[in-house]
């Protein structure tokens, strides 16, 4: 039954799955995430953290205290938006080094 | 672990100190515990790209990280576990004449060591990757060999392979202090903390545009319960392998390491049908980028100047800048969208080479730190290695050249090609 009980959907993780990755010394959070890959995906985590969160504190009785790191951005962002910031916020390492590159020739 | 003794304290559960520790055992030295102050894959060995490269400027880089490969090659056979290890290849790609220059010296001390490395005119790198804009590219460099893991198998192979031969592994397990006698260290005070004690220092930094947040407060981000277990264990040896963590460990035993901790940002998209084949390095601007085996484009590039001190926390500066960089490199790539952002420590040394072996003054203590944001892929080799010095006492001639005592005797090291 539970090979048939998805937690995370992005990610096509299993109860199943959960619950042996918990059996084999997962007792939190963060390692469930990292050994099972629940919260990896498109969603990073919105839908399935809460589910993995209380399948992990039913089997070791102790709720996490804290949820996983949350990773930004916290919605799906093109590469070309993030790219149009602009000097504002990035740093372009090539053209400094090209005109330093170029001062050192003349 | 309840106290007690163990011939060998690791103190770092992180890559590098699991394949020691599964050398040890394979070896016949089972009495090993590796503790940490975290989960697996927590510090920098969860948190990297995963490559895998014997492309290096200097001749000891080169030999050692052939056998790694060649490890990689084999670790899904011998350790029962899939690391999704992939030999596409390292791609270097340089924009300043001055870059160039060092790459084609680079090359042809890797041709001479055995390597497939040739070099490529900005034409001749769209053979290979045809969705790269050569725009400005002045030369590139070619490895077939080189390659990529997913990291977090490759952690838990080797510690499952230690544990089944007998290694403990304690997490969520942190070093307070040393008994010391003579010169030796006779024993490791531990305390044993819980999994929220640590996730504060890795939350996202708030300022963007005005460059990296304030420094942590260390205080605020460790919280050890009053009633907390306290142990001591007595040992025979300690190996100091914690990563960025490494200069205060070691500062407990009143030594100096020139160490500094430097963070590196790195994302990861939404998945893409596979298209690239090699590891992309810009080594002008630090950019690089890869496909995972679950299709993700996997990249970083350095961002100056970053936070001091240990610092896990994303900053919105370093996605603005790896995008405008990677898509220069790849225009194609525009709308393809990031899912995640994530940061880990360089553990960064002086001369840009590790500190391994004994130290002076401190007879069984072995260091095994500073490896450069290459600490992953040394891993394999340097375990090998590590074990058999702990095992035989015999220094070789590497671990005296790489030895701590060289910035006391002013004796430094050089090595042209780290990415970031």
């Amino acid at each position: 039954m539970s090979a048939k009980v998805l937690l995370c959907r992005c990610e096509d993780v299993t109860l199943a799955e959960v619950e042996h990755a918990i059996e084999s010394g997962q007792h939190d959070i963060e390692s469930l995430k990292r050994f099972t890959g629940f919260g990896t995906g498109w969603c990073q985590g919105k839908q399935c953290l809460i589910a993995c969160a209380r399948v992990l504190a039913a089997r070791v009785g102790e709720l996490p205290l804290a949820p996983v790191t949350p990773r930004p951005p916290v919605h799906p962002m093109p590469l070309g938006m993030l790219a149009s910031l602009g000097d504002a916020v990035s740093v372009d390492r090539v053209a400094s080094e090209r005109a330093s590159e170029d001062e050192g020739e003349r | 672990m309840s106290g007690g003794r163990y011939r060998v304290v690791i103190i770092g559960a992180g890559i590098m100190g699991l394949s020691t520790a599964w050398h040890l055992a394979k070896a016949g030295i089972t009495d090993v515990l590796v503790v940490d102050r975290g989960y697996l894959c927590g510090g920098a060995s969860g948190r990297n790209g995963g490559g895998v490269r014997a492309q290096f400027s200097s001749e000891t880089n080169i030999r050692l990280m052939r056998e790694s490969i060649e490890i990689c090659r084999n670790f899904a056979a011998e350790m029962k576990i899939n690391v999704w290890f992939r030999q596409g290849g390292y791609l270097f790609l340089t924009r300043t004449k001055q870059r160039a220059r060092m790459l084609e010296a680079s090359a042809k001390l890797q041709r001479d060591c055995g390597l497939e490395t040739r070099l490529l005119s900005p034409a001749e790198l769209r053979d290979i990757v045809p969705e790269i804009d050569p725009t400005g590219v002045e030369l590139a460099s070619f490895n077939p060999g080189d390659g990529v893991v997913f990291p977090w198998p490759f952690v838990w192979g080797y510690a499952k392979a230690a544990k089944d031969r007998g290694v403990e592994i304690a997490t969520f397990t942190e070093v307070e202090g040393f008994a010391t006698k003579n010169g030796r260290i006779t024993g490791v005070r531990l305390v044993r903390t819980r999994h929220d004690a640590i996730v504060a220092e890795d939350r996202v930094e708030r300022t963007t545009a005005a460059g990296p947040g304030p420094r942590l407060d260390p205080a605020r981000t460790r919280v050890i319960p009053d009633d907390a277990e306290r142990l001591e264990v007595e040992c025979d040896t300690v190996i100091l392998c914690a990563g960025a963590w490494s200069p205060s460990i070691a500062k407990m035993l009143g030594i100096e390491l020139p160490n500094k901790p430097h963070r590196h940002e790195i994302c990861s998209t939404e998945p893409l049908k596979p298209w690239l084949g090699p590891l992309v390095a810009d080594l002008t601007d630090g950019l690089y980028f890869s496909q995972s085996m679950r299709g993700e484009i996997v990249g970083g590039i350095a961002v100056e100047p970053t936070p001091e001190g240990i610092n896990q926390r994303s900053s919105a500066q370093f996605l603005a800048t790896y995008a405008r960089s990677l898509v220069r490199a790849v225009p194609s790539l525009t709308r393809v969208k990031v899912l995640r952002q994530w940061a880990g420590c360089y553990d960064l040394t002086p001369d840009g080479n590790p500190i391994v072996g004994r130290v002076d003054g401190c007879d069984n203590l072995v260091m095994a730190c500073g490896f450069m944001g290459h600490g992953f892929m040394m891993a394999p080799v340097m375990g090998r290695l590590l074990a058999e010095h702990v095992a035989t006492e015999e220094t070789t001639e590497l671990f005296a050249r790489w030895n701590l005592r060289r910035f006391r005797e002013g004796k430094l090291l050089s090595e042209s090609m780290i990415i970031g």
